[in-house]
């Protein structure tokens, strides 16, 4: 007799350079990195938390995996303390320089030698590249139904009720497990990692490290020769017209703002 | 035959990283190097060992901040200009006759018309817009297509927005957006017509939509784009958007796989100048995925509306206002310029602490954090708190009084003056003028 199929929850994350730390050298034209903090990006750890308070009302595990440089296990000892209960790090020069899609299906390959799960919940999006792509496509290379924007989920019945989060409305949509949600950031506040499960994290047993070898795709549909899209050039922004502080009369200003709206294109 | 001899004596050269040009991309000329010649620090920057470099340019040519060079002795060099870049030159051209081969059957620019209760979202025709360009400058057609349910009425819309031709798929099983019908629909109009560019707004719906038609087409798709142009010679989309949040802009080509697909976000390309009577043929095709084999998840959709639980993160518009609005009842006029402006209203830390706003219109660390194409700080100063939950936004406008607020640091235009002088002139201006907003 098959006993009730346990919870199994996975997670994706990404390590991100926090992105309000980083800033353009206007001499060179390029990144300054030097003292930019790595973080969890943001509404992963949203996902994060999404998935410890499924598994706290309904028993299970929790899962997490990213694909990053060797230095990404930061990020996994993060959420270990956070209470996860396993994470996989994809690390491989193999792997480096995929776009989204390449790097949806490096997942979707790594996830498919996991334990079959019921539930994907990633974040909307990442503040390095705020594609919000991963997800979905993630979602099409796992076959599963995708749900995004969640701003509230219940689990019930094997089935989801999920609030989304829309330009104009909140759109409750439910969904039959398996499925991918991806999260933003009002679902929730992420807990903060905690010193027991710190001592946990940093015995690394609940940590996998998974490299090109141990997925079972050859190295061309990797990393950035697979790739459909290629990064031609990089170049600082033009520099916005911040600090201009214009003064004059009431006048003046009004006529300036509403030139202004007009350019922005705001009204016509 | 006469190759072989040239390639051997050819000097190669070795590969150098330009000093401060390395924007640690994320070892792609690791990746590159057929040699393992290239081992990266800390910072995630190339260390090349130039005993093991091949001279390949391989690291060279993927690098995306063009930080790698490549580095000849006096005598390489003098070897080299007397032998003309011929066959490099041949080479290239034998590459792009092959990937012409692969992609010329995929013609025409498209652009997605999201529609609900066939009413179009405006970015639709923002991207007819640029799309317009596009094809000129391709020599191809541009068309609109269109899913959804009734929607016949808009194709009138579509041809006065530019449109040439337009593409229709009509069926009660897409009254309402799920992922599935429409990813369906988009992929039997793709793949049977082939466009060489789609275009899709980057709403909720359009980025959702995009990303999994992009998956099951195996194609790029390059997210909020801020510009689009083609490469006249190599006919390609020249993608330009953000990243880092902002603070670095990337170019991006789909150079070998088919469509080029990209998605723009709201206001970001002006919108066309309707040309009524403009009219052209309507292709409609059905939908092929019989109801019952619809396996799809979704079980019941409930629009709210945003009555009570207003969801400022969401905006395009937000005009905010701090502790310099004195009172409850001033920020009245910012409503009134809310309303003018298509946005909504947002406040500081300030007025939800003395008690003149609700929490959910925060803004700040401590409240939302919001992106909008403008955002209006009428009599904030400008806490750090505040400005981490906005300094993202497009375009910023602060109004204040003291000229030392750090709400100007990170203001795009900045107006020194009395917001109960400057708004509401500027709202009897708005209704003067007969100004409308866009969308």
């Amino acid at each position: 007799m098959a006993k009730k199929k346990e919870l199994h929850i996975i997670v994706t994350v990404k390590q991100v350079p926090d992105t309000h730390e980083v800033r353009i050298d206007p001499k060179t034209n390029s990144l300054i990195r030097e003292g930019v903090p790595s973080i969890v990006n943001p509404e992963d750890r949203n996902a994060v938390e999404e998935a410890l308070s499924l598994r706290e009302k309904h028993g299970g595990t929790v899962t997490v995996i990213t694909m990053g440089p060797p230095q990404a296990e930061e990020a996994l000892t993060e959420v270990l303390a956070m209470g996860v209960d396993r994470a996989v790090l994809l690390t491989d020069r193999a792997f480096a320089g995929a776009d989204t899609l390449v790097t949806a299906f490096t997942l979707s390959q790594a996830i498919r030698k996991l334990e079959p799960c019921q539930l994907i919940l990633c974040g909307r999006q990442a503040i390095d590249g705020d594609t919000a792509q991963v997800g979905p496509q993630l979602a099409g290379f796992l076959n599963l139904p995708q749900v995004t924007y969640a701003a509230g989920l219940t689990l019930k019945d094997n089935a989801l009720t999920v609030e989304r989060s829309l330009e104009d409305c909140i759109e409750k949509v439910r969904v039959n497990l398996p499925a991918l949600v991806t999260v933003t950031a009002e679902i929730n506040q992420p807990r903060y990692p905690s010193l027991f499960n710190v001592q946990d994290a940093c015995g690394g047993k609940q940590l996998t490290i998974w490299r090109a070898k141990d997925l079972p795709v050859p190295h061309e549909m990797l990393g950035l020769s697979a790739s459909p899209t290629w990064v031609k050039k990089i170049f600082a922004p033009e520099q916005g017209k911040k600090g201009t502080v214009i003064p004059g009369s009431e006048k003046e200003m009004v006529k300036i703002l509403l030139e202004k709206l007009k350019e922005l294109n705001f009204i016509q | 035959m006469e190759e072989k001899p040239h390639k051997k004596k050819k000097p190669r050269g070795k590969a150098r990283l330009i000093a401060g040009k390395c924007i640690a991309c994320g070892a792609r000329c690791q990746t590159a190097c057929p040699a393992d010649a290239i081992e990266m620090n800390e910072q995630g920057e190339p260390i090349i060992d130039i005993e093991k470099c091949i001279g390949c340019h391989k690291c060279v040519k993927v690098c995306p901040a063009s930080a790698l060079e490549m580095v000849f002795t006096p005598e390489e060099e003098k070897l080299l200009t007397e032998m003309a870049v011929k066959s490099i030159i041949e080479e290239d051209e034998a590459e792009q006759k092959k990937a012409d081969a692969n992609i010329k059957s995929w013609r025409g620019v498209w652009v997605f018309v999201e529609q609900s209760d066939s009413k179009a979202h405006p970015v639709s025709w923002e991207l007819l817009g640029v799309g317009r360009t596009l094809a000129q400058d391709l020599g191809v057609e541009l068309s609109a297509f269109v899913l959804g349910s009734k929607i016949g009425g808009l194709a009138d819309e579509a041809f006065a927005y530019n449109a040439d031709k337009v593409y229709f798929i009509d069926d009660p099983l897409l009254a309402q957006y799920r992922t599935e019908t429409y990813l369906q629909g988009a992929l039997s109009l793709i793949r049977k017509y082939k466009p060489e560019i789609v275009l899709i707004g980057a709403t909720g719906l359009g980025r959702d939509l995009a990303g999994a038609v992009a998956t099951e087409m195996r194609t790029g798709l390059t997210a909020d784009c801020t510009g689009l142009t083609i490469d006249k010679n190599r006919h390609l989309l020249e993608q330009t958007r953000p990243a880092f949040g902002g603070n670095i802009m990337a170019t991006i080509l789909t150079e070998k796989v088919r469509p080029q697909m990209a998605s723009v976000r709201p206001h970001v390309m002006p919108k066309p100048e309707m040309q009524p009577g403009r009219s052209g043929p309507v292709i409609v095709e059905p939908f092929l995925l019989p109801a019952d084999q619809i396996k799809s998840a979704v079980l019941e959709i409930t629009p709210l509306l945003t009555e009570g639980s207003i969801n400022i993160g969401a905006a395009h518009v937000i005009i905010s206002g701090g502790r310099g609005m004195l009172n409850p009842d001033n920020f009245k006029m910012l409503f009134e310029l809310s309303d003018l402006l298509g946005g909504v209203v947002g406040c500081s830390r300030s007025a939800v602490d003395a008690g003149w706003m609700l929490h959910e219109r925060q803004v700040g660390q401590t409240g939302k954090t919001v992106r909008p194409k403008l955002y209006i700080a009428c009599g904030i100063s400008g806490a750090i708190q505040h400005l981490v939950g906005m300094q993202d936004s497009d375009y910023i406008i602060a109004i204040n009084k003291d000229k030392n607020a750090p709400i100007f640091e990170v203001a795009h235009l900045g107006i020194v003056g009395d917001v109960f002088d400057v708004i509401p002139a500027l709202i009897d201006k708005l209704r003067t003028s007969g100004a409308r907003t866009v969308s």
